[in-house]
């Protein structure tokens, strides 16, 4: 279980503007992801927790252990705080074999142990074939299994991951996200994982933190996130939404309904609690969940006639773009029925709406 | 007229000698330098590149108030080992050193500095302390830079004049490097002598440098 509440602040400066990273959360064993844009300090995060970077002022606490604290001025150094890091670029030291990289890490474990300990991970990260070659002489793939082996080998008690499938095609992602679930599997520690792709959320996350800008903005389960985003700035963030500016007309909390104004049309929705007739808000959802078809004659209850703009296609399903800004995801085959139609109309299911 | 080939063996020692203290000295004020915030480093920098830049005249001058039979130091070496430092071929090793020590300090803090960073914050997140983390990971990842400045040194030690003139001295068969060796030859006519040995020093320098060069990371 690691529990940090760091706060860190650089003053802005001739050549950058200032930047001040101010977080709070706690994660235990399994895989709890931090998301964000560029620049919202996800390293940051990791810096501090390993040690590489001196908090201005917090705690960090990893099971019973206190790696940082600044009231009482403790701050171990990385060499004490035994956590895993897998970088971004794996830094795999260039000039030693695959087995000397993990022998290198396998140094603070008993002597009599060390053998038999880098054996058994070259083999359990199928790297036992390419283990007397170098980093440049294996594969991406076999980089970075040897390099989760080595921060791995020294049993510790958390590990930190830097955007690992950054810059890796589809089949090594694929086979990483198997990797990391072993991992997860076999090893009981805290895995903090740093991304800002949201499919790699839903793929590896049990737990997700949602920063912007150094502040955490959102955390819990990747699906309650994404079903319940907490503000417009987590739904543009994760940026699997329609957000439409809209007002309330009518709330109707006994039959748990609305009706709320988008552009010149209405649509129904359920009862948002804590908003009052009047109010504007702005009504989120996903592109999955509304419909399309096409337009044969007047549009009915719920329906939003719009013009099709452009079509994205994906191996799977297609995503309609709309005049007035709306996106619809539709499966491929049922897009390709209609696919001649310039007239649609599109399909709010009530339940489906959020106010935010 | 045979040629005595002493002051070459001379200056080969000389320099053998300066490029490793220089390799010692070096390396640590280079680390000091790459990897230590304090106030003034700027200075240590510009101080150590002086050699670099002043008159060897200067250097020697330097050297003689420090290491003279006069000075605290020089008194002490005379205590010690019974006899004065300058005017031995220690003295022009010194000298030697000076001279070549701005050019491994400043080669090797840019190597030590162009070290993937990563590598070492990775060594660090392993357990390995920092003397660990510069023997194994840093050094050898800048080895070839810092052998490719230690030739550079090498060479630039084989061509001390001025400086070693003041310190050690123009004592054939003690002092006389292959710099010294020449200008006397000139001085005194043996052009044949001063022109076989012009050529081999500078041979030599040639056959330095282009393994200097090899050896530059390209």
């Amino acid at each position: 279980m690691i529990q940090a509440s760091i706060r860190k602040t650089f003053p802005p400066r001739p050549d950058s503007t200032g930047f001040s990273l101010d977080i709070d959360f706690k994660a235990a064993a399994g895989v709890t992801v931090l998301f964000g844009p560029s620049g919202a300090g996800k390293t940051l995060v990791l810096d501090s927790l390993a040690g590489f970077v001196r908090p201005d002022e917090g705690r960090i606490m990893l099971d019973d252990a206190i790696l940082f604290d600044g009231a009482t001025g403790v701050h171990l150094t990385p060499q004490a705080r035994n956590c895993g890091y897998v970088f971004q670029d794996y830094a795999l030291f260039p000039h030693m074999t695959l087995r000397e990289n993990l022998a290198f890490a396998a140094e603070r474990r008993p002597r009599l142990e060390r053998h038999r300990r880098v054996k058994e991970m070259l083999e359990r990260f199928r790297i036992a074939e390419v283990a007397g070659r170098r980093p440049h002489e294996v594969s991406g793939g076999q980089r970075q299994r040897c390099s989760i082996a080595r921060a791995l080998i020294g049993a510790p008690r958390l590990l930190l991951l830097d955007e690992p499938a950054q810059g890796l095609d589809a089949p090594l992602r694929g086979e990483f996200y198997e990797v990391l679930r072993q991992v997860r599997a076999e090893f009981p520690t805290p895995i903090l994982l740093v991304t800002h792709d949201l499919d790699e959320c839903f793929e590896l996350g049990e737990e997700m933190l949602v920063l912007r800008a150094g502040r955490l903005v959102q955390s819990g389960a990747p699906r309650e996130i994404l079903d319940r985003p907490a503000s417009l700035d987590v739904a543009r963030l994760l940026g699997a939404f329609n957000l439409f500016p809209a007002q309330i007309r009518t709330l109707d909390p006994g039959r748990n309904t609305s009706r709320v104004q988008i552009g010149e049309f209405e649509v129904d929705g359920p009862y948002f609690p804590g908003r009052l007739k009047g109010d504007r808000v702005t009504i989120c959802v996903r592109p999955e969940q509304l419909t399309a078809a096409a337009r044969n004659g007047r549009p009915g209850p719920n329906q939003i006639p719009a013009i099709l703009e452009r079509t994205v296609e994906r191996p799977q399903w297609v995503r309609l773009e709309f005049s007035g800004g709306i996106a619809v995801d539709l499966p491929r085959a049922e897009y390709e029925r209609q696919r001649d139609n310039r007239e649609w109309v599109i399909e709010f299911p009530p339940a489906a709406l959020r106010a935010l | 007229m045979p040629i005595d080939w002493f002051p070459l063996w001379l200056s080969l020692r000389v320099a053998f000698v300066s490029t490793m203290l220089a390799i010692a000295l070096g390396l640590s004020i280079a680390y000091l330098l790459a990897n230590r915030d304090f106030r003034g480093k700027e200075i240590v920098d510009a101080a150590v590149t002086l050699p670099l830049v002043l008159p060897p005249t200067v250097i020697g001058f330097y050297l003689l108030v420090v290491i003279g039979r006069a000075s605290p130091l020089g008194r002490i070496w005379e205590q010690i080992f019974r006899s004065p430092l300058v005017f031995t071929w220690k003295a022009a090793v010194i000298a030697a050193l000076l001279h070549s020590l701005p050019l491994l300090v400043k080669s090797a803090r840019a190597a030590l500095e162009s070290v993937d960073r990563s590598c070492e914050r990775a060594a660090r997140t392993l357990g390995a302390s920092e003397w660990r983390l510069f023997w194994r990971v840093t050094l050898p990842l800048a080895r070839r830079s810092i052998m490719a400045a230690s030739a550079l040194a090498f060479a630039r030690s084989l061509g001390e004049f001025g400086a070693t003139l003041m310190v050690a001295g123009n004592i054939p068969g003690r002092t006389q490097t292959v710099a010294l060796a020449i200008y006397d030859a000139y001085e005194n006519g043996n052009t044949t002598v001063a022109l076989t040995l012009v050529l081999v020093i500078s041979a030599v320098a040639l056959g330095i440098l282009t393994f200097s060069n090899w050896l530059s990371p390209k």
